[in-house]
C-alpha cells in the first residue's frame, strides 16, 4: 500500500529516490576549518582592544568551522529537500507560482546596478533611476492608473502603504474616517494592514456567489468608511462584475475603493483596474511579474493610484528634473561621448512607442532605449510636504524591479496578454476536469484559480489538508490549504501559465486518482505523504515547546 | 512567447475540451466597457540579447569602477562567490514559504541556521527568520515592545539612521504610539545619557538606539539598558552594520535587537532587498512578528523543522496578529546565512578587525589634511566616522569624482547643525591607495588669494 523504500514504484510521475542526510552546520564544525581568506591587510593592524576598551568582544560569536567544499554541500544537500517551480507545477492559489525567467537573475547581478550604493550621487546612478522610471511607466500603464511608488517590499507592506495613502487623503478632506470594511473571503493580511494604520475592521459577509453583497456593502458604507479592501478577481479566482456599482457605492459615501492586486495575474493585458473604479492598489512583483518567492521573499510590493493620491506618495518620489538641460545628444543611436558625471546621456536611442490611434508601432526595429530623447536626468524628489513619510530606508526592493521589468520586456504587450489567457485557459481547464469529482461550491466562472471544496471527500473522513499532502506523493506541491474561508475545506489550485498540457494532464489524474484512493484506501490519504524524508512532523510539540535556535549539548 | 510551454494546437484543444468557443469567451465575466481592447503602451516583446544590452547600457550608464567610502545604512563588502552559486539552486530560489514542511525541509533548516547565528551574534536567545530590512524591522521593534510593556511612548535616539526614524514615525502615526526625540553629545556622538534620563518615564515602552550609531559611534549599552529598565522600559538596539558584531561587544542587555543583515553578503543593489531581522530573549518570543522556524520530529522521530508559533500571525489572527507581515526577505537570509558560514568564528572577527583597521588609518589620514578633522573622537566606533573640513563638501566632492573616487555622505542634509561635515565609511574592500588619494585630494584645497 504504501510505498516500500525497497522498491522502485512509480506514482504518478514520481519514483523514489535517496536523498542525503545532512546535520546542522554547527554540528558539522571543526575548530580551525575555514573557508576564507582575506588579502593581506594593506593598512597597518590595531589593537582591537585597546581600541574598542569595554565595548571589545571578548567572546566570539559560536558560528560554525567548515571548508568551502563542506558549505557547498551542506546547502546543496538541504536544496535537494526542498519541491520548487524548477521540479514541477506549484499550484499554490493567490501565490502565482510562476516560472521565474533566468535572464531577471543574470541582469540583476550586472555589475554597475549590483553594486550601486544608494547614496551615490543622481549623476552616477542615471542608468538605475532610467530602469526605475521605465518600470513605473510599465505598471502605470498595465494598472490604468496615474502614479506609484515602487518602495515598498512586499504585498502586505504595500498594502500598509495603499491604506496610509487613504488616511491620509481622507485626513486632507477633515476627517481620517474610522473603518475599512473588508470581505470575509480577503487575505489575512488585509484587517491585519487595517489594524496596523489604525482603523478599525468591519467584516463585510459574501454573498450566494462568493461575491460582494451590494445591499450589504450599502448598508456598511458610512460617512466613517474610509475605504473597502477588495481582492479582484477574488479569492475564489472570481471577477467582481459589479465593481463599477461598488466603486460607486464607495464614492457616494466619500469612501475609497482599494485593490488587493494579489490576482493581477488575471488581468495583465485584459483589463485594467483603474479603467474600472479602483483608487488604490499594490502589485505583487513576486508573484504578477516573476520575481522569484525565494523560499519566503524578497517580494516587491508597488502601490498604484489614482492623481488624487499623488501628492501623499511615500518620500522620495522620482521625478525629472524640469528644470535642467535637455539631453541634446539623445538625437540618434550612435554612441556619444556624453560625460555620464555631468548628467549628459551616453547611448540613448529612440524609443519604440504604439500609436493608438493608427494602431501601428513604430521604432521596432531599434534596440530599446534608456529613455526618450529630449528627457531631463531623473533625480530623487524629497520635498512632498502632503507625503505620507517613508515606509522603508532607501528606495525599496530594487533588485526585484530589475527582473520585473525584465519580464515585462521579454514578453512586450502581446505576450503578456497571452500569459494572462494561459493562466486562465490553465484555471478553466483544471476546473473542467476534476468539477465531476470535487465539489465546485461556487459555479460562477472561473478566472485564473479554480477554488474547490472537500465536501464530498470529507464525508469519508478525508480533508482538504490530507489531499494535498498525498499530491505530494504524485510529484506535485499542494495547492492552497483551506483558504478562502468562506468555502469550507478550500482547494485552491492556481496553476499559473507556466504549465505545459503534460503537467497539467498529470496534475489532473493525481487529483482524480487521489478522490478514488479516498473511497478506496482513505487511510492512505491520511497518513501521507509517504514518499517524503519526513512524515508528518509534530507542529503542536514545535509551538508548545519552541526549539528555535540550535545550542551545544552539554557534556 | 518564449516563456509559455503551450502550442497553438495545445491551446485550440483545451478551449474544445472546455467547451469555449474561444480564449475571449472565458473573459466574458469581465463587463465590456472594462476589457481592454488595444495592446498594452509598453516596449515591444524583447529578445533576450536585447533585455542584456538594455541593462548593461544602464549598468554602463550608472558609472562603475568608482571606489567608495560612503556606508550609512548600506556597506560593500566582499561576498564569495559561493553565495550565488548556492542561491541560484532553483530549489532555493523558485520555491514558496515552506508552510509544506514535509518537501521544505531544505528552506526551514536553513532558517534554523540563520536563527541560530544571529542569536549567536547578537546575544539574544531567539531570532525570527527576517523582515524586509532594518527600517521596517525598527519600527516592528517598537510595537512589539508596546506589545509587551503595554506602554505606548517610545524615546529614540536623534543618532539612529535617519531614514530608520523616518519609517517609525510613519508606521507609529496611526497607532498612538508618541515618540520622544534624544540628541547627541556634540564632543562624543554618543547619545545624550543626561537627556535620554530625563525623557524615559514610567510611560516609556522602549528607548531605541542604533549601535554603532549612525556617526559610527559605539553608544554605552550597558548605560542605557540600566536607564530603560530602572523605569520598566525596553530596550530596543538597532544594528545597521552587522559585521560590527564580530569584534564588538553584543548588546546583551538589550531586550530587543533589531538587525540590518546586509552586510553579510547581500549586494548594495541600490539599497535592497536587503534584509533585516529581530532578535530578543526568550521570554518576549510569543510577541515577534514574522515567521519563526522550530525544531520537532516526525511520526518515525526524525528532526525536522516547521514554522511554528504562527497564532502571532495574520493568515491565523487577521486584524489581531502581532504585524501584517507575511512574505519576508527569506532567499536573502540565506545569502547572510552563506556568508556566515564561509567566515565562520574566526573569519568575521577577522573581517571585523580589517574593517576597524581600514576605518582607523582612513580617519587618520583624512583628518591629517589640512582643513580636516575627525568629529567625535571620544568613542569608540567601528568602521565609520565624521570628518568636518574648511572647505565645503560639494567642492571636493568633485575632485574626488574626478579621481573616480565617491568621498562621504554630507551630513547637513539630516543634521543641519553639522556643517560642513560627512560620514565616511571604510571597509576591507577599500585599498591604501584609494585611502591615500582621497586624502591627496582633500589636502588640495584651492588656495584662497
Amino acid at each position: 500500500m504504501t510505498t516500500d523504500a525497497t522498491t522502485r514504484v512509480t506514482t504518478g510521475k514520481v519514483r523514489p529516490h535517496p536523498t542525503q542526510n545532512e546535520a546542522l552546520l554547527f554540528e558539522k564544525s571543526s575548530p580551525g576549518k575555514c573557508a576564507y581568506k582575506l588579502p593581506p591587510l594593506d593598512v597597518p593592524a590595531v589593537d582591537a582592544k585597546s581600541l574598542l576598551g569595554e565595548a571589545h568582544r571578548a567572546q566570539s560569536a559560536q558560528l560554525p568551522e567548515l571548508s568551502e567544499i563542506e558549505i557547498i554541500r551542506h546547502f546543496t544537500r538541504l536544496s535537494t529537500w526542498n519541491y520548487a517551480i524548477d521540479l514541477g507545477m506549484y499550484p499554490l492559489g493567490s501565490c502565482t507560482m510562476k516560472y521565474n525567467p533566468r535572464v531577471n537573475e543574470f541582469v540583476s547581478r550586472i555589475e554597475g546596478l549590483a553594486e550601486a550604493h544608494p547614496y551615490r550621487p543622481d549623476s552616477l546612478a542615471q542608468g538605475i533611476l532610467e530602469v526605475i522610471d521605465l518600470l513605473q511607466r510599465c505598471l502605470i500603464e498595465i494598472t490604468g492608473m496615474d502614479a506609484i511608488t515602487l518602495q515598498p517590499a512586499a504585498g502586505a507592506h504595500g498594502e500598509f502603504t495603499g491604506i496610509q495613502l487613504v488616511r491620509a487623503w481622507h485626513e486632507s478632506q477633515g476627517n481620517a474616517r474610522k473603518k475599512i470594511l473588508i470581505p470575509d473571503s480577503a487575505h489575512g493580511t488585509n484587517p491585519a494592514t487595517a489594524a496596523v494604520c489604525g482603523y478599525t475592521v468591519e467584516n463585510l459577509k459574501s454573498n450566494a456567489e462568493g461575491g460582494i453583497d451590494l445591499e450589504a456593502l450599502t448598508r456598511q458604507v458610512d460617512e466613517e468608511t474610509a475605504a473597502l479592501m477588495l481582492t479582484n478577481p477574488s479569492t475564489i479566482g472570481v471577477f467582481e462584475s459589479q465593481i463599477a456599482k461598488i466603486a460607486d457605492i464607495l464614492h457616494a459615501k466619500g469612501a475609497l475603493l482599494y485593490m488587493d492586486g494579489a490576482n493581477m495575474n488575471a488581468l495583465v493585458g485584459k483589463a485594467r483596474p483603474g479603467d474600472f473604479g479602483v483608487d488604490v492598489m499594490h502589485l505583487n512583483l513576486h508573484k504578477t511579474f516573476s520575481t522569484p518567492h525565494g523560499g519566503g521573499g524578497p517580494g516587491s510590493g508597488p502601490v498604484a493610484c489614482k492623481a488624487f493620491l499623488e501628492p501623499f506618495l511615500p518620500i522620495p518620489v522620482l521625478v525629472r528634473n524640469a528644470d535642467a538641460p535637455k539631453c541634446a545628444d539623445a538625437q540618434t543611436w550612435e554612441s556619444q561621448d556624453a560625460d555620464a558625471a555631468a548628467g549628459g546621456c551616453p547611448p540613448l536611442f529612440r524609443a519604440p512607442f504604439f500609436d493608438s490611434a493608427t494602431g501601428e508601432r513604430a521604432g521596432d526595429d531599434d534596440p530599446l532605449p534608456l529613455h526618450t530623447p529630449g528627457d531631463a536626468p531623473l533625480h530623487w524628489e524629497y520635498n512632498r510636504p502632503q507625503s505620507i513619510g517613508r515606509v522603508r530606508a532607501f528606495y525599496g526592493n530594487t533588485g526585484m524591479f530589475i527582473r520585473a521589468l525584465a519580464y515585462i520586456l521579454a514578453n512586450g504587450p502581446d505576450g503578456l496578454r497571452q500569459t494572462t489567457e494561459d493562466a486562465v485557459l490553465n484555471a478553466n481547464y483544471i476546473r473542467h476536469k476534476l468539477q465531476d469529482i470535487y465539489e465546485l461550491p461556487y459555479k460562477t466562472g472561473s478566472m485564473h484559480e479554480v477554488v474547490f471544496s472537500d465536501k464530498r471527500q470529507a464525508a469519508l473522513g478525508v480533508k482538504t489538508g490530507d489531499i494535498a499532502k498525498r499530491l505530494i506523493d504524485y510529484g506535485f506541491h499542494p495547492y492552497t490549504v483551506s483558504f478562502p474561508m468562506i468555502v469550507h475545506g478550500a482547494l485552491m489550485i492556481e496553476p499559473t501559465e507556466s504549465e505545459p498540457l503534460e503537467e497539467l494532464d498529470l496534475f489532473i489524474a493525481a487529483m482524480r486518482s487521489i478522490a478514488k484512493e479516498v473511497e478506496e484506501t482513505p487511510e492512505l490519504v491520511r497518513t501521507a505523504p509517504h514518499s517524503t524524508r519526513v512524515s508528518r512532523l509534530d507542529e503542536v510539540q514545535a509551538a508548545r515547546k519552541p526549539i528555535l535556535r540550535w545550542r551545544p549539548t552539554k557534556e | 512567447m518564449r516563456y509559455l510551454p503551450k502550442s497553438p494546437d495545445e491551446r485550440r484543444q483545451m478551449l474544445a475540451d472546455i467547451g469555449a468557443a474561444s480564449i475571449d469567451s472565458l473573459f466574458e465575466v469581465i463587463p465590456v466597457e472594462y476589457r481592454l481592447d488595444r495592446d498594452l503602451d509598453i516596449p515591444r516583446q524583447q529578445a533576450e540579447s536585447e533585455i542584456i544590452d538594455y541593462f548593461r547600457a544602464a549598468a554602463d550608464k550608472n558609472a562603475t569602477g568608482y571606489a567608495s567610502f560612503l556606508g550609512a545604512g548600506a556597506y560593500r563588502h566582499y561576498r564569495p562567490v559561493i553565495i550565488d552559486s548556492l542561491v541560484q539552486r532553483g530549489e532555493f530560489l523558485t520555491s514558496y514559504t515552506p508552510y509544506q514542511a514535509e518537501i521544505t525541509q531544505g528552506t526551514l533548516q536553513a532558517i534554523f541556521e540563520f536563527q541560530t547565528m544571529i542569536a549567536e551574534l547578537t546575544g539574544m536567545d531567539v531570532a525570527n527568520a527576517s523582515m524586509y530590512d532594518g527600517s521596517t524591522g525598527a519600527a516592528e521593534a517598537i510595537m512589539m515592545a508596546t506589545r509587551i510593556t503595554g506602554r505606548h511612548k517610545s524615546v529614540v535616539a536623534a543618532t539612529v539612521h535617519p531614514e530608520y526614524r523616518e519609517v517609525m514615525a510613519t508606521y507609529a502615526k496611526h497607532q498612538g504610539l508618541p515618540s520622544a526625540l534624544v540628541g547627541y553629545n556634540r564632543a562624543t556622538g554618543h547619545i545624550d545619557l543626561a537627556a535620554l534620563e530625563a525623557a524615559v518615564t514610567d510611560e516609556t515602552a522602549a528607548i531605541l538606539v542604533q549601535s554603532p550609531n549612525f556617526f559610527g559611534v559605539i553608544e554605552d549599552i550597558p548605560a542605557i539598558a540600566a536607564i530603560a529598565h530602572a523605569k520598566g522600559a525596553l530596550l530596543i538596539v538597532s544594528i545597521a552594520e552587522a559585521v560590527s558584531l564580530g569584534v564588538v561587544r553584543p548588546p546583551t542587555e538589550a531586550d530587543i535587537v533589531s538587525m540590518e543583515a546586509q552586510s553579510f553578503g547581500v549586494a548594495l543593489s541600490y539599497g535592497g532587498p536587503f534584509c533585516g531581522v529581530i532578535a530578543t530573549k526568550e521570554k518576549y518570543v510569543r510577541q515577534i512578528p514574522g515567521r519563526l522556524v522550530g525544531q520537532t520530529v516526525d511520526g518515525n522521530g526524525n528532526r525536522g523543522f516547521v514554522l511554528t508559533i504562527a497564532t502571532r500571525e495574520q493568515h491565523i489572527r487577521r486584524e489581531k496578529a502581532t504585524s501584517n507581515i507575511c512574505t519576508n526577505q527569506a532567499l536573502v537570509a540565506l545569502m547572510a546565512t552563506i556568508f556566515l558560514s564561509v567566515y565562520g568564528k574566526e573569519g568575521i572577527r577577522e573581517l571585523a578587525e580589517h574593517n576597524l583597521a581600514k576605518a582607523d588609518y582612513t580617519a587618520k589620514t583624512l583628518s591629517a589634511a589640512p582643513g580636516a578633522k575627525r568629529l567625535f573622537t571620544g568613542a569608540p566606533g567601528f568602521n565609520e566616522f565624521v570628518l568636518q573640513t574648511d572647505e565645503a563638501p560639494a567642492a571636493w566632492s568633485k575632485r574626488l569624482l574626478d579621481e573616480k573616487i565617491v568621498g562621504g555622505i554630507e551630513l547637513s542634509r539630516w543634521y543641519p547643525e553639522l556643517k560642513n561635515a560627512t560620514l565616511w565609511c571604510a571597509t576591507e574592500i577599500i585599498t591604501r591607495k584609494q585611502i591615500d588619494t582621497a586624502a591627496k585630494v582633500l589636502a588640495a584645497a584651492p588656495v584662497e588669494t
